[in-house]
């Protein structure tokens, strides 16, 4: 193993991969540390959504620019990460619902994205096997140039990229202890050696909280399980990923052709349990086959689970913390780290490369928590 | 030309795997995801044990030592429409 490092990055899913090629390609001497396997935490397990469509101002806009990135990033890391756009349709039920909506596409469309809002009798153009009576819709919200990409294949491709730049990953390597002096990052320890550094990434998922906790920085994040579902394949019925905050459910029709999809669990508690259970199956069944009844002779192949490590404002902890100096926080995605992650990456790189500050990293910051008024985002789904 | 099929769900043959093995995936759970192994119908019934072998074959390391990959569940494909289906419906 490497005895030493510019960069330390804790976790090898989307953003700490991605992070790895964006580092060694501006040179720096890079080693990411993966406990088990490349996107076996939230990255592998995600529903490969990606939405531009939010209530935050950030988020929208990270997302935004995100999208611009993805579009040519097949070509960028030379590998076919599955990138398409069917847009998002977002179902609206009622009145208060509308309301929000109107001002999350006033707000997006300021950001220069073309968002629209749908009579019920233009949903059924977008998805035709939706059943606008039986989602009981009175609008939606669409957005074209959303879409989706293969989270596992995004995930490989930046860490062959990163490779190929001269960064170094190990897989099923465990990070122990990290030791500070003064307040600043001296090394980190792994159960094969190690690696002196003096910036170090917790890009580590739902165990970010236990990698602070190692060099006493508490982090506001709670897992939250959550369930997703695989069809077998069908011949292509509908491009756009449909979602509707009201019942929690999101679902697509992926390249290969499977309907992929969740919902939370009513009265699930936050914790680290894993194994799937029926509760998730029936009321997925129900709820998919309410908003597309035909969908009730199509065959369900297997469910899984991953986690959101959600924080109290639904928002990204990014950036360097005040309490140790070059430990840089990325982590507490609530659900959406895999499609905000070429911008994160490209902030990140900034702050790392140049020390860049930005007002994006300012809010995102591990201080927001202490005290000051936080602004939540509303438009999570699954 | 001859082509061993590893995986009939997915399509994938025995070059295939060769080939993902050669380009540094040599975790079964990353073999899963990077080519859809175990993925389809059968759940990987009929490809995990072929897979595992040619992992043994390529690194050397046991087939006995080269975990099965997460169990999804339901074991055999069920419509949605039984599993959306109340409890005491007939």
């Amino acid at each position: 193993m490497k005895s030493k490092a510019d960069v330390v990055i804790i976790g090898g899913g989307v953003n700490g991969c991605s992070l790895a090629y964006h580092l060694a390609k501006k040179g720096f001497d890079v080693v990411l540390v993966e406990k088990k396997y490349l996107s076996s935490g939230a990255t592998g397990a995600c529903g490969a959504g990606i939405r531009q469509q939010w209530s935050t101002k950030e988020n929208a806009s990270l997302a935004i620019q995100s999208v611009k990135i993805f579009e040519q990033l097949s070509k960028e890391l030379g590998q076919d990460i599955e990138f398409r756009q069917g847009g998002y349709l977002i179902a609206v039920h009622d009145e208060k619902e509308m309301k929000q909506a109107e001002k999350n596409v006033a707000m997006q469309r300021s950001l220069g994205l073309k968002v629209d809002i749908l009579k019920p009798e233009e949903i059924t153009d977008v998805v035709p096997i939706l059943d606008v009576k039986g989602m009981s819709a009175i609008g939606a919200t669409f957005c074209p140039t959303d879409g989706h990409a293969n989270p596992f294949k995004t995930t490989f491709a930046y860490a062959d990229a990163a490779r190929k730049c001269g960064a170094t990953i190990y897989t099923h390597t465990m990070v122990t202890d990290m030791k500070i002096t003064k307040k600043i990052i001296r090394a980190v320890v792994t159960d094969k050696g190690s690696i002196k550094t003096s910036v170090v990434v917790n890009a580590a998922g739902i165990d970010s909280k236990s990698i602070a906790e190692m060099v006493n920085v508490k982090l506001p994040l709670t897992p939250f399980r959550k369930e997703i579902m695989a069809t077998e394949r069908l011949q292509p019925l509908f491009e756009a990923m449909v979602i509707s905050f009201k019942d929690g459910i999101y679902f697509s029709q992926q390249k290969e052709g499977q309907i992929v999809g969740g919902i939370p669990i009513p009265e699930e508690k936050s914790g680290y349990k894993t194994m799937p259970t029926f509760t998730f199956l029936q009321h997925m069944a129900q709820t998919l086959t309410r908003y597309a009844p035909v969908l009730k002779h199509v065959n369900l192949l297997r469910h899984w689970t991953g986690f959101y490590d959600v924080t109290p404002d639904a928002r990204p902890i990014l950036g360097e913390v005040k309490e140790v100096k070059g430990f840089i926080q990325c982590n507490g995605f609530s659900g959406h780290g895999f499609m905000i992650s070429p911008m994160v990456s490209n902030i990140l790189t900034e702050l790392i490369v140049k020390g860049k500050k930005s007002d994006v990293l300012e809010n995102l910051s591990l201080e927001r928590f202490k005290g000051k008024k936080i602004e939540k985002e509303l438009s999570v789904v699954g | 030309m001859k082509r061993s099929i590893v995986c009939r769900c997915e399509d994938i043959s025995e070059e295939d795997v060769i080939h993902a093995i050669e380009e540094g995936y040599t975790d079964i759970e990353e073999l899963r995801k990077k080519l859809r192994i175990g993925m389809g119908p059968c759940q990987g019934r009929v490809c995990i044990q072929l897979v595992a072998r040619i992992l043994e074959k390529k690194t050397g390391k046991k087939v006995a030592h080269i975990p099965l990959p997460t169990v999804r569940p339901p074991l055999v494909p069920v419509s949605l429409g039984t599993l959306a289906c109340e409890k005491d419906e007939k």
